[in-house]
């Protein structure tokens, strides 16, 4: 046996990788913030780097392209807008030679230009993203951090509130709100601007019954912080129960949510793309992604690429936000050893060969 | 412990009312049930608008109309009273009929996918947990992450135009150009040369002969038009059974074990036999009979390892029984291939066979095989689906818990003491890391009831899913009740037996009586 077994293998990539952690712990984290060093381990994480640089792309593109906040976009056509068919309503643009063409995703059977409508789609997923990340967030943090501080009969009553929301399925729930929120027949306050907004509507009621998740886990991050010493000092100085939550424990706790929200906004995309796919989410004439799938999914032999373009960047979007959501994670937890794996198997060259320091290779990028 | 289950059993009631008064109202006030009379033109506008007002009881406020709905439900509760009344829907059928049928159908659609799922899922899991930051890892780390982010009616219309129409165009005539044959084989290849991992010259080794193998039993399989004809005979059930036996054998008791071994392979031997044996008892085969044929096979196999004997009866046992198990299911599908040329020229199916929507060929006649045959590929596609979107949970949960322990000092230990890493793995890390999964999969069991929603939706399948859907399109309260009341008891028992469970596999976990 002159290879080594698999076994010692494992135990010394454990060693090395112990060693370039503490190297590079010592090293780097001294003397920076919380916040330098999440940024700084987030920043060194290839993939999330490069989902947060997809999204950035994505996000520009679609909400420049057709104008959103009733400004226009520099696109020439709206998602609207019917023009004679380009060549039997086939993608224009190739890539190479590069060209845009004059309708670069191709065309509906009606004319309308696919672009225009998968950036429409686009701009309506993330705003209904973002809206359920922000107040499932802020939701699941208040009542999360409310029911682990204060224990007893406010932790018994919000407890048993999130038990009764999470024991609905939320696919269920999100299609009863779905419904509520895109009901326009009636003369309510809320109608006019539901017509003119359902996509907002929708983002809002979907944030007030997803927040369960994120607050029972924000419950146990309370739980276990209210206990420590540093809770103890505080309170003796005399600091009162708001200083207590906002300045001492929830800077500990934020890693957590920040995590989770992007988790809960990377399914969020999903729900909103199956709502309206189910045809109880963004309502035609009005476009989202999961509504373009739907409304195309027939025509796939004749027009495949009414059905590839919208599905394509539902996966860019979710992809990113996922691989973000990764970077943040390892970013955040504290325990991790070991973040880049390449690092560390440079260093066992590098030792093992010449006589390179340690420290550069392990915080070489 | 009784306390515990007691308390939880209570507490659990009183969400279940609150959360039913909660999704009832929302139902209820979702929407208009007369909106499409209202807008028709019909002359019997108002009949029918009267007709559908009764039906939905509409004239009785909806919270009270919740608490004559609760008076009905409750008669559950009392056994074998046979007055479960949860009302009607709106074509009148009683929900609990309805819901029986579309339990039925939500449960054969589900439970494959899920139980293939957790078994793929796990077993990637420890792979990648084991050749941490390898090719592999990444690749399989991607793909989750890819397979996390499917929308599933995306990925479902992509398998009806390809696996479904595709499949069967290529059925039409089965050759398989010898390009594509080499492609595929070069594909396997490189994938099994990432897999094995180790030094260049194995992976060359592995790498170089699947993609051999593979291009090899392609080319037969277009010569013979296998796949118009499939089926595999005694002898490739032997040879398959000899290798499930010794894989098997590796991963119970390692091949040091030799009693374990010879009580596999003797089980292979009697399984071959048997095919023999049982040609003629399994056409006339039904439901219940394959199902204690499977136990029979099992308690042969235990049997077998019993009487082997050696220095630890219950590895070999363990090793047979699995062993059986697994050759009893090659005849069961060489059973079904013998089937397949009889259902393909089915005049109902017409030389299709893959279906795209539906549960069932409507009318479709014949035997226990043709109509198994035909439920199995109504359920392909929506399976594959449904494992493709699940399956990354399961992968990332598995390999972070199987990581977690594989670093812990008992580990150390064991190896330590000279233990081979067959056990060390086997025996002291994966049955560790497999107590957190345990309740994952008790949730997800829970969760299964509910069906999937939209894989229901995309494939036609009318199942809990459907039932909920339209119940909601109608803004007919009583069917979503019914769907809403098994999934949230369901997700309440297996949340209990979750937990009970998690205290049972882990000692150091303590119920709070």
């Amino acid at each position: 046996m002159s290879q080594p077994t698999q076994e010692e293998e494992l135990l010394a990539q454990q060693a090395l990788a112990e060693a370039a952690a503490t190297q590079t712990g010592s090293e780097i984290t001294s003397g920076l913030s919380q916040g330098q060093i999440v940024r700084k381990r987030f920043f060194g994480h290839t993939g999330a780097l490069i989902g947060l640089a997809v999204f950035v792309v994505i996000f520009l593109l679609a909400f420049t392209a057709v104008g959103a906040f009733g400004l226009p976009g520099w696109w020439k056509y709206n998602y609207l807008d019917v023009s004679p068919l380009v060549n039997d309503g086939a993608p224009t643009s190739s890539l190479w030679p590069f060209a845009w063409g004059e309708h670069p995703f191709g065309q509906d059977r009606i004319g309308r230009d696919l672009f225009a409508m998968t950036m429409r789609g686009a701009q309506q997923s993330i705003t209904v993203m973002l809206l359920i990340g922000g107040i499932a967030g802020a939701i699941g943090a208040i009542i999360g951090g409310l029911a682990g501080y204060f224990r007893g009969w406010v932790e018994a009553i919000l407890m048993r509130l999130t038990d009764v929301i999470i024991i609905i399925p939320l696919l269920l729930l999100a299609a009863v709100v779905g419904q509520i929120a895109s009901r326009r027949d009636e003369g309510s306050w809320i109608a006019g601007f539901a017509s003119s907004n359902s996509v907002v509507i929708l983002g809002i009621f979907l944030g007030l019954v997803s927040w369960v998740g994120l607050a029972r886990l924000v419950r146990g991050e309370f739980l276990t912080l209210r206990e420590r010493e540093f809770v103890d000092a505080a309170r003796i100085s005399g600091a009162s129960n708001a200083r207590i939550i906002f300045k001492h424990i929830l800077p500990n706790a934020v890693g957590v949510l920040i995590v989770n929200v992007t988790l809960t906004m990377s399914a969020a995309i999903l729900l909103e793309t199956a709502l309206s796919y189910l045809g109880l989410g963004v309502h035609s004439p009005d476009t989202s992604l999961g509504l373009l799938i739907s409304q195309n999914q027939e025509a796939f032999a004749t027009r495949p690429w009414l059905f590839w373009y919208p599905g394509l960047f539902i996966i860019l979007i979710c992809l990113s936000i996922n691989f973000i959501g990764d970077g943040l994670r390892d970013a955040f937890d504290p325990r991790q050893k070991k973040f880049k794996a390449k690092s560390a198997v440079e260093t066992t060259r590098q030792s093992s060969t010449t006589t390179a320091p340690l420290a550069d290779t392990a915080q070489g990028s | 412990m009784l306390t515990y289950i007691v308390r939880r059993l209570v507490t659990a009631a009183l969400i279940l009312l609150g959360a039913s008064f909660l999704v009832y109202l929302l139902t209820a006030l979702s929407g208009d049930p007369l909106a499409e009379f209202r807008a028709s033109s019909a002359p019997n506008r108002q009949a029918l608008m009267d007709s559908r007002t009764n039906l939905l009881d509409l004239n009785t406020p909806a919270p009270l109309r919740y608490f004559k709905w609760l008076g009905g439900a409750a008669q559950c509760l009392v056994p074998f009273g046979n007055a479960c009344n949860l009302g009607k829907n709106i074509a009148g059928q009683p929900i609990t009929e309805a819901l029986g049928f579309a339990l039925v159908q939500t449960l054969t659609l589900v439970t494959g996918a899920t139980v293939l799922a957790i078994l793929i899922g796990i077993s990637l899991g420890v792979v990648t947990a084991l050749r941490q930051y390898s090719a592999l890892d990444y690749g399989v780390t991607f793909m989750a992450f890819l397979f996390f982010s499917l929308p599933i009616f995306w990925v479902a219309v992509l398998l009806k135009e390809f696996g479904a129409i595709g499949f069967n165009d290529f059925l039409r005539n089965p050759e398989i150009p010898p390009a594509v044959a080499l492609g595929i084989g070069a594909v396997l290849g490189v994938i099994a040369a990432v897999v094995v991992g180790g030094a260049a010259k194995r992976r060359l080794i592995v790498g170089g002969s699947v993609f051999a193998v593979v291009s090899l039993i392609l080319f037969y399989f277009s010569l013979t038009q296998w796949f118009r004809n499939p089926g595999l005979g005694p002898v490739i059930i032997a040879i398959l059974g000899a290798g499930i036996a010794v894989g098997i054998t590796i991963l119970v008791s390692g091949l040091k074990n030799r009693k374990a071994l010879q009580s596999s392979l003797i089980v292979v031997g009697i399984g071959v036999i048997a095919y023999f044996a049982m040609q003629p008892l399994l056409n006339e085969a039904t439901g219940l009979m394959i199902f204690l044929l499977a136990i029979a096979t099992i308690l042969v196999g235990m049997a077998v390892g019993y009487f082997m004997g050696g220095y630890d009866r219950g590895q070999s046992m363990r090793a047979a029984a699995i062993t059986a198990f697994l050759v009893g299911a090659l005849v069961i599908v060489d059973r079904f291939m013998q089937a397949w040329p009889s259902y393909f020229n089915n005049s109902r199916v017409r030389g299709r066979p893959i279906a795209t929507i539906g549960a069932g060929t409507p009318n479709i006649q014949g035997d226990f095989w043709i109509l198994s045959t035909d439920t199995l590929t109504h359920l392909v596609l929506p399976t594959v689906a449904l494992i493709l979107v699940s399956l990354a949970s399961y992968t990332r949960f598995t390999r972070s818990s199987m990581l977690e322990i594989m670093n812990m000092d008992f580990i150390r230990t064991a190896r330590a003491k000279g233990l081979s890493e067959r056990s060390v793995i086997m025996g002291h890390a994966f049955r560790n890391a497999l107590i957190p999964i345990a309740t994952i999969v008790a949730f997800d069991i829970g969760a299964l009831i509910g069906g999937a929603v939209i894989t229901e939706t995309v494939f036609s399948v009318r199942g809990m899913g459907f039932l909920f859907i339209d119940g909601l399109l109608h803004i007919d309260p009583n069917p979503v009740m019914g769907v809403f009341l098994c999934v949230a008891v369901t997700a309440m028992v297996f949340n209990l037996i979750a937990d009970l469970a998690y205290s049972a596999l882990d000692p150091r976990v303590r119920i709070k009586a």
